[in-house]
């Protein structure tokens, strides 16, 4: 998955590199323009205009713009102007302080929780949760009349009225970081409360903290020019935007541009602020998204792979993929999770796809589905489902096909099923929308299919919303969802890894009996070859986004020729593993899509490893029994002659501690391979079976 | 290492009528030493019961002792906890030897911290260039050790891993199961070990307690209960399991 690529360098580079991103997007160019011009005006005009702006020239006094006074002159003669310019500074310092004062105190009320339990926590957000219902510039013009006149009565008085906003804002951002493990465990550890409020919880909120300050700055920058508008802040002969305005008010009618220009000068200022908080805004959002900066256009890449291995169509077969490719692009140029597969799946028939989180797997799925949204880009030679050519042509066509005839499950029902609706509603939704059945037809379809999943008393569980359902309840609605209409392919990601053994059973068995009773084929995806095992005719198994060896079922333990699949078999312990031993375990970690080097992908962490895998990357072989391996050594036997972790009693592979971001280097991948022979010692090195037709491929 | 004992251990969430009791009785001991496994479906307590012990959850009544005395509820604990995910267990803000450090014990000044640092990376077999590296420049599996170092920085006398197991990789999930005996080998660690998963809590535990609607309904040397389970739950449990001979016949 590209959302979890290793990110280079340490995060605070990642967020330059999103500043420098930011400042390319329109919004975020026209915010720094604006912002650079405002803080410029604030730094130079009163250094250099500040004479002109207080020369009284009695000769013109409320005079209109002519091409010696721009904007004209007030009543004492003082060219506007430079008035406007120079009131700049104080104007943007005020609101600054103003907007420090209310994030000092909101700081202060929202992470007070923290330091002090009890009754004292809860005064706090008592009061801070009626102080945030007042209306904030009545609560300025209330402090306002209290401390006086001034501009530093003012400052407070609007710090104050903001500060219950901002007290809501940490309150609600503590939480959640109150809530994380790593504040747990720093608990656990003894870590005294001021250090985790300074150490764990201040930097994780810092973010949209400094953001919505930004935008809030916009806010009490209008504000302050409201409160010396009304002459509650500013006094002569200081003066800023608002004062400005408010001495033009009385002249407007004889004289607009007096008191219209500081109020350009206001909108400016509070765009630029707000411009600016957006912008990060957005900027942090996108980071969340898995940096997904389409930067480059994307070429459609050449297809990766060698030519499936049989040439001649199976006909029956309900999906049909040839040459699949997904990219996506990144700022360092496009990444192809998927390069290149080929599979079918026959009808009626099931077929198990496993392989690490990153193999992808779930891109697989996700293509097949016609679910990747742009900015990734779906390429095959072949795409066919139940007859049809689903890539390219009319998608609305293909919208409805799939619709009616392709079920997904997902790993996380809650998140599939609309936690507003009535579980009944959402399953009879399926039918109205394709079937364009009744809205009673559509509930009755809906019950019957409820007790086919098993739900137990199922015309009133119908009713029911999903929160109120099980884990297993849930995926049991979302697979009879599936089955709503007549589907042709159930595709199942992950459907049983956030369920209970027993569950998972029960889940198992209920696509098993689908399956069977319907007639209906699937493509099961999961990292637990155990699972796929119990329910798949066929497996393919995926790595670095090719498939590396297909088989039928029946031969994966023992039978299968691959290394990976050997190794990803005999490192799920069963109630039948061997105690004595460690178990084994596959060294390195998964070859990162964005640097998949030469040759082989699994050459880096495989025990079999040598120079030509290094150099290239093997095609898919037949064997003529219907299995298919891509590998120079499928089927020998792993070295046990190399034995230097058997002696120790537990064998950790190193090739994990050493891994470097980035991927493999190719002298690591000699080591990995020779040295810490992962087997050594386990159950699969001294084994007889694997291997009957050794280096036949 | 010491022994931790949850004696009748009620934990209610709520009051009154509309209180769910999460945990219902349960007495359980971790013998000085053991890798006890606790094993159970989701929602019957296991975790609640693992909070409860570190004090991030109040007891309703009974008792958790460490060789018989009340663990502390403010300062640095004698138990420590490994949580499932990796990911929200680190603060991505801070790197690796800043959270290793920040629990650290004993080091009086940044040297010795520095080497008890290294020391910890060197238990759980990860390369000292790691230190500086932030969470999310490395591998699920590496976090997870991470993790399980910083617990141990504690000078813990048990540690509670908390499902540590289910957020990785079948792969990776091996590193981590090795890990754990060799370190319960190597320092005589005493571990409540929570899973749901049968298999890998019999490769790591030596005894295990399975736990039902709350309450502990079996324990037991490991052998013992996995081979002849006594109680209705256990039993479907182990039949839940897909294992290679179990397989269905396909239709």
């Amino acid at each position: 998955m590209p959302a979890r690529l290793p990110r280079p360098g340490r995060p605070a580079g990642g967020r330059s590199r999103r500043v420098l991103h930011a400042l390319r997007t329109p919004i975020g160019a026209t915010a720094a323009a604006m912002m650079a011009l405002v803080a410029l005006t604030a730094i130079v005009a009163p250094i250099l205009w500040t004479d002109r702006a207080n020369a009284h020239e009695t000769a013109s006094i409320l005079a209109g713009p002519s091409a010696e006074h721009w904007i004209g002159t007030d009543a004492a003669g003082r060219d506007l102007f430079f008035r406007v310019l120079v009131a700049t500074r104080l104007s943007v310092l005020l609101a600054l302080g103003s907007t420090g004062i209310a994030v000092g105190i909101g700081l202060l009320l929202g992470t007070a929780p923290v330091l002090v339990g009890g009754w004292v926590s809860r005064a706090v957000t008592w009061f801070v949760g009626i102080a945030v219902a007042f209306p904030g510039f009545l609560l300025a013009l209330f402090f306002a009349v209290i401390f006086g006149a001034g501009q530093t009565a003012a400052a407070f008085a609007i710090g104050l009225a903001g500060a219950p906003t901002f007290a809501r804002l940490c309150q609600t951002l503590t939480g959640g970081i109150m809530n994380r493990d790593y504040v747990a465990a720093a608990r656990i550890g003894g870590v005294s409360k001021l250090r985790l409020l300074t150490r764990h919880i201040l930097p994780n909120i810092a973010e949209p903290l400094i953001v919505n300050a930004t935008i809030g700055a916009g806010g009490v920058l209008l504000s302050f020019a409201g409160l010396s508008f009304l002459g509650l802040g500013v006094s002569a002969p200081a003066y800023d935007w608002g004062r400005l305005m408010y001495e033009g008010l009385s002249g407007i009618y004889i004289h607009p541009v007096a008191a219209l220009a500081p109020g350009l000068a206001v909108m400016i200022a509070g765009m630029a602020f707000n411009l600016v908080g957006e912008s990060a805004a957005r900027a942090l959002g996108l980071a969340a998204l898995g940096e997904l900066v389409p930067t480059h256009r994307l070429r459609r890449p050449a297809p990766l792979a060698a030519p499936m291995g049989s040439d001649e169509p199976d006909d029956g077969a309900v999906l049909r993929v040839r040459d699949l490719t997904v990219a996506f692009p990144t700022p360092a140029g496009p990444i192809h999770p998927v390069r290149g597969i080929s599979f079918a799946v026959p009808a009626g028939g099931a077929v198990g796809l496993v392989g690490e989180s990153g193999s992808g797997k779930s891109l697989t799925a996700l293509a097949v589905a016609q679910l990747i949204e742009a900015p990734g880009e779906v390429g095959a030679s072949e795409l066919t489902f139940a007859g049809e050519a689903i890539l390219g042509g009319d998608p609305r066509a293909h919208r409805h096909l799939l619709g009616t005839s392709l079920a997904m499950v997902f790993q996380d029902p809650m998140t599939s099923l609309n936690p507003t609706m009535r579980i009944g509603w959402q399953l009879a939704e399926v039918v109205r929308e394709h079937g364009g059945a009744s809205r009673q037809e559509g509930w009755e379809r809906a019950v019957e299919r409820l007790s086919a999943v098993r739900i137990a008393d199922a015309p009133r569980r119908a009713h029911a919303y999903p929160h109120e359902f099980s884990g297993g309840m849930r995926q049991r609605a979302m697979i009879g969802m599936g089955v709503m209409g007549s589907p042709r392919l159930i595709i199942a990601d992950e459907p049983t890894t956030a369920l209970d053994v027993t569950v998972q059973e029960q889940v198992l068995d209920l696509l098993g009996s689908i399956r069977a009773a319907d007639g209906v084929a699937l493509l099961l995806i999961s990292h637990d070859v155990s699972v796929v095992a119990t329910v798949c005719d066929r497996v393919l198994v995926m790595y670095a986004g090719r498939i590396v060896e297909e088989l039928a079922v029946d031969r994966l333990y023992g039978g299968a020729r691959h290394p990976y699949t050997r190794l990803l078999v005999a490192a799920v312990p069963d109630m039948d593993t061997d105690l004595a031993t460690p178990l084994p375990t596959i060294p390195g970690r998964p070859a990162p899509v964005s640097a998949i080097a030469q040759g082989c992908a699994f050459a880096a962490r495989c025990p079999l490893a040598d120079a030509v895998c290094r150099e290239t990357d093997p095609e898919m072989v037949d064997d003529g029994r219907g299995s298919r391996v891509a590998c120079w050594h499928a089927g020998e036997p792993f070295p046990d002659d190399a034995v230097p972790t058997v002696a120790v009693p537990v064998a950790v592979p190193q090739g994990e501690s050493r891994g470097n971001a980035g991927g493999f280097a190719a002298a690591d991948a000699g080591a990995a391979g020779a040295a810490d022979c992962p087997v050594a010692g386990s159950p699969l090195a001294g084994s007889p079976t694997p291997t009957p037709e050794g280096g036949s491929a | 290492m010491s022994r931790l004992d949850f004696t009748d251990v009620t934990v209610r969430f709520g009051s009154g009528r509309g209180a769910i009791v999460a945990v219902d009785g349960a007495t359980l001991s971790v013998p000085e030493g053991r890798i006890v496994g606790l094993v159970g479906e989701s929602g019957s307590g296991k975790s609640t019961l693992a909070r409860a012990a570190v004090g991030l959850v109040p007891l309703h009544s009974g008792a958790i002792a460490l060789d018989g005395q009340p663990i502390p509820r403010h300062g640095p604990r004698r138990l420590q906890m490994v949580f499932q995910d990796p990911n929200s267990s680190l603060d991505p803000r801070m790197t690796v030897e800043e959270s290793i450090g920040e629990v650290a014990r004993f080091p009086a000044n940044r040297a010795e911290r520095r080497a008890e640092v290294a020391r910890l990376l060197d238990l759980v077999h990860l390369d000292q260039s790691h230190a500086t590296a932030y969470p999310a420049q490395l591998s699920g599996g590496q976090r997870q050790r991470v993790a399980l170092a910083r617990a141990l920085a504690g000078r813990p006398d048990v540690i509670i891993a908390d499902e540590i197991t289910s957020s990785l990789d079948v792969s990776i999930q091996g590193t981590v199961l090795n890990l754990v005996r060799e370190l319960q080998a190597e320092l005589g660690l005493s571990m409540l070990f929570i899973s749901h998963n049968l298999a890998v809590v019999r490769y790591v535990a030596s005894l295990v307690a399975v736990m039902y609607r709350g309450q502990i309904v079996e324990h037991g040397p490991t052998e013992a209960v996995l081979g002849h389970p006594d109680h209705p739950y256990t039993r479907r449990l182990l039949a839940a399991i897909p294992t290679r001979s179990q397989r269905k016949p396909t239709p």
